[in-house]
């Protein structure tokens, strides 16, 4: 397994370049944290059941992503700053495919 | 006035917790918590989701822990303020605390316990630029009294469990029910989304969907709604009262005002000691609080807790002995008057 690099925008605008690991199950949501990109208790608040959308991000990249469960997909329905390359981090797995992947998340609601 | 000896504020399952420990210490609890019902977000955001880390169960729903919780810490009689925020704090000259819900509601207590988890929970609202100066004069993020909206206007947007459970109930109480949502697709119970539709053809809940409430109309109060289907021109629904049912988020609220110690919107305790904040009597415990090496999680907040009553114990009888005994020697005594004891055993000969 490899480390992935990742481009994160932070909610002020700064751009962060980030190396995930591949091997510890980890989500988009829970990197961003554990580069602290946003401050504890404004992200992945539900902790990543994809039940309070305060992981959503924008994806700039064109990458292909996993398909979205019908609990993303409803939550997304619900939440606020919503845009057609809207998802919620928590539901982006960090694999190979991500190298490269280019987020920015969104504002805080 | 409410009186106790450690004043709890959360009721998720650090706090019920707490009042179990508490008990074993002779020492009563009273909860307060924003939700009608304890549990945290256990009861309110995951209760059907199952936990694996909790020792001694290899798997447990969220609901049912609560549920244990509350069942583990009743014979000690806790005190439950329920629905309402605490608001402020203040100390008195002896020490002891006078805690203030956002109804007015008081308590006295000589210790505060803030489990508080991520905060209280608050209604999430929809980014319309006007909808702060119709809050309370026809906009609504919560039904408390269904009886406002009898014969009236109603417009509910959202598309979870609550909007449709209230566009039901409403359908039967108010004149008109609008029900406006994103998607043509709900989350929610199928019985609800069934009833839902069945109404829909009845004629008694209008729908509106895929669309979105973009603004709100009045002066004194709300009289109508700006409503955008996507791709088309903005369209007006008359309407009494417009409520917003998008779900419940945690803030810190008014307890980051209270003099408290706050690092990455959780309270800083002494984790080397007992979790007492930098106010000598106030105690975060759970995942409100915050010390090198914190973990949110319920395990680590059965334990904060545990420790925390040893430190409350100390404080109100600063020269009363007492040494920590097992449950399974002591047995546990109820303030109901029950007695919970491990079973003696027989000394007798055998011939």
């Amino acid at each position: 397994m490899q480390d992935i690099n990742i481009k994160i925008t932070d909610r002020k605008g700064v751009t962060h370049d980030v190396v995930a690991p591949t091997d510890m199950a980890m989500n988009l949501m829970e990197v961003v944290r554990s580069y602290e990109l946003a401050e504890e208790g404004t992200i992945g608040v539900c902790g990543g059941m994809a039940m309070c959308a305060s992981c959503q991000c924008y994806v700039k990249s064109d990458h292909q992503l996993p398909e979205m469960t019908d609990d993303e997909d409803a939550m997304l329905a619900e939440a606020f700053n919503v845009e057609d390359n809207s998802r919620l981090g928590c539901q982006i797995q960090m694999t190979a495919a991500m190298n490269g992947l280019e987020v920015e998340l969104a504002p805080e609601t | 006035m409410i009186t106790t000896d450690i004043l709890i504020i959360g009721a998720g399952p650090t706090g019920l917790f707490t009042v179990f420990e508490a008990g074993l210490l002779k020492l009563k609890c009273h909860l307060i918590d924003a939700l009608p019902q304890p549990g945290g977000q256990c009861s309110e955001i995951y209760p059907k989701k199952p936990i694996y880390d909790i020792p001694a169960y290899p798997e447990i729903l969220a609901g049912d822990l609560t549920q244990k919780l509350i069942e583990q810490s009743k014979q000690f009689e806790p005190g439950f303020t329920l629905g309402e925020r605490a608001e402020t704090i203040d100390r008195q000259d002896d020490g002891t605390f006078i805690v203030m819900t956002n109804k007015g509601t008081k308590h006295h207590s000589k210790i505060v316990a803030i489990a508080g988890g991520l905060g209280s929970f608050e209604p999430r609202k929809p980014l319309i630029p006007n909808i702060a100066n119709f809050e309370d004069k026809g906009v609504e993020y919560i039904i408390k009294e269904p009886e406002l909206y009898r014969d009236k206007k109603i417009v509910i947007s959202g598309g979870g469990d609550s909007a449709l459970d209230w566009a039901i109930f409403l359908s039967n109480v108010a004149s008109e029910v609008t029900l406006i949502h994103r998607r043509n697709e709900f989350r929610g119970a199928l019985d609800s989304v069934e009833k839902v539709q069945e109404l829909k053809n009845l004629g008694k809940i209008r729908m509106i969907t895929p669309a979105e409430v973009k603004g709100i109309l009045g002066t004194e109060k709300v009289t109508g709604v700006a409503v955008e289907k996507k791709g088309e021109d903005a369209f007006i629904v008359d309407a009494d009262h417009f409520i917003p049912l998008f779900g419940l988020s945690p803030k810190l609220g008014p307890i980051g005002n209270w003099g408290l110690d706050i690092e990455k919107n959780a309270i800083k305790v002494n984790n080397s000691l007992d979790y007492q904040t930098n106010i000598p009597g106030v105690y975060a415990i759970g995942d409100v609080n915050t010390y090198p090496g914190k973990l949110k999680l319920i395990l680590c907040g059965f334990h904060e807790a545990t420790l925390m009553c040893q430190s409350a114990y100390k404080r109100i009888f600063p020269d009363k002995k007492y040494v920590m005994k097992y449950t399974t020697v002591g047995g546990v005594d109820g303030f109901d008057g029950t007695r919970k004891e491990a079973p003696k055993a027989v000394v007798k000969a055998i011939q």
